[in-house]
């Protein structure tokens, strides 16, 4: 779980530059989402992770804060071993 | 590294040249004049795979790979960007409902749209919205049998004949997706003539009064219809729209060689002039650079890779800005001639301004590729 926060923290620095982001915070709150990186943030974690986001995860509580993204990409992991290549 | 089509991407290349300039091109400036496509050259799209380019197999399509759904839209933009822009929204909802549907939604549409037995498109635009997405008017109100949606759609392309519509509309705070479907009760379709460019594309304006829409037919889940569905169907978009304005260059350029090379002037031939040579060094260099583009952008996308969401946008905002200096261009050197509808050229440059519209403005990706370049620093 952590080395996987630490992967998500990686992607969303890109965006942050030079915010230190708490696990806990909502990214939704810090101003700078917008369609496109809704987009980049659903492929880095199917692509990354090597799972596949569909309709039913489509909910905005599971990309709110970095906590709730590791919990997804946990349960996904859990629930598709076969899609690990 | 390599940057080479593979045999099979070579192969699907020349058959779907091959395709348009038998069975597009010599009909083109007539569907542009007539402000309409013939059912028959669509269902010969369909025949041949084109309308299920990204569908999956299992459901009838043709799956190609990216980097050859780009060089189907090549092709096609190389004949007709009417008929690339059926291509564009037809596969558009296409990928919305394959990416995001439910399995019956799948099941029930997807070989349907492979067929052509349906034809999809988009509706976000509205008479009052354009560029600002997250501002659109249409309503959507939950009642006990599904929604009720209300409202108008504006510049829908092929909304004339299309079977099934994928609309978004506000439902509260947040925004959603609905396939409609043309039979709903109180949905309406009115034709828009007179169009500046992509004549043909058979635009439509729709108007929602109190269209009752089954529950079953909501895609995604409700207040994901503009972050996820409207801005992965728009990349798929811009991605045809970036392949249809690198067709759009080509043709500019093969129309400009062949009429300079046959056309004298003070004696020699246009293309002995230096700013005849200066325009067609234009041509080629940016019709190179913009596939360039569209190839890495296509090549993300087979990867994964989030950085093909830029790069698409990069890709678009180049390829059709370039076309449409292209068109202009091509205009410029066919002189009088290029003015007049016996010449193809007048109608690459109308459709060349259509590109820098459609699918994100020029100004839109000014300001999105700025912002990306400070946010991720990475170019």
């Amino acid at each position: 779980m952590e080395e996987t926060k630490v992967r998500i923290k990686a992607f969303l620095a890109r965006y942050l530059q030079n915010y230190d982001l708490p696990d806990d915070q909502d990214i939704f709150s810090l101003g700078f989402i917008n369609s496109l990186f809704a987009m980049q943030l659903v492929l880095f974690v199917e692509k990354e992770f090597h799972i596949d986001v569909s309709n039913e995860d489509l909910d905005i509580d599971n990309f709110r804060t970095v906590n709730a993204i590791a919990t997804l990409i946990e349960q996904k992991q859990t629930q598709q071993p076969q899609s690990v290549s | 590294m390599h940057i080479e089509l593979t045999q099979q991407q070579r192969a699907k290349q020349e058959s779907f040249r091959a395709f348009v300039q038998a069975e597009i091109q010599p009909h083109a400036d007539r569907y542009d004049q007539e402000e309409r496509v013939p059912l028959e050259i669509i269902q010969r799209m369909a025949d041949m795979g084109y309308l299920g380019a990204i569908i999956p197999r299992e459901y009838g399509g043709s799956e190609m790979d990216m980097i050859t759904f780009g060089l189907l839209n090549e092709a096609i933009g190389r004949g007709c960007s009417s008929l690339r822009s059926l291509l564009t929204v037809h596969s558009m909802v296409a990928y919305a409902i394959l990416r995001w549907g439910s399995n019956a939604q799948k099941a029930s549409w997807l070989p349907r749209l492979a067929s052509g037995e349906t034809i999809a498109a988009f509706g976000l635009s509205e008479p009052e919205v354009g560029s600002d997405a997250k501002s659109i008017m249409t309503t959507a109100t939950v009642n006990e049998q599904g929604y009720t949606l209300q409202g108008r759609k504006k510049w829908m392309t092929y909304g004339q004949i299309a079977h099934l519509f994928l609309i978004f509309a506000r439902n509260g705070a947040s925004v959603s997706a609905f396939l409609v479907e043309r039979e709903t009760p109180g949905f309406s379709v009115s034709p828009i003539s007179g169009m500046l460019g992509t004549r043909a594309s058979m635009v439509a304006e729709l108007l929602l009064e109190d269209s009752q829409i089954p529950a079953k037919n909501l895609l995604g889940g409700r207040g994901f219809g503009l972050a996820s569905i409207a801005s992965s169907a728009l990349d798929i978009g811009r991605y045809c729209v970036a392949w249809g304005s690198v067709g759009i260059l080509r043709a500019c350029l093969e129309d400009s060689l062949r009429y300079s090379s046959q056309r004298q002037q003070f004696g020699v031939y246009l293309r002995q002039h230096q700013l005849i040579q200066q325009m067609i060094t234009e041509m080629i260099t940016n019709l190179s650079a913009a596939r360039l583009l569209c190839l890495q952008a296509g090549y993300s996308k087979e990867q994964g890779d989030p950085a093909t969401v830029i790069q698409t946008w990069i890709a678009k905002y180049f390829a059709s800005v370039k076309a449409s200096q292209a068109a202009n261009d091509a205009v410029q050197i066919h002189g009088a001639n290029g003015c007049s509808s016996a010449y193809s050229v007048q109608r690459y440059m109308r459709d060349a301004k259509i590109m820098e519209i459609i699918e994100g403005s020029t100004q839109i990706q000014q300001i999105t590729i700025a912002n990306a370049g400070y946010q991720e620093l990475a170019f």
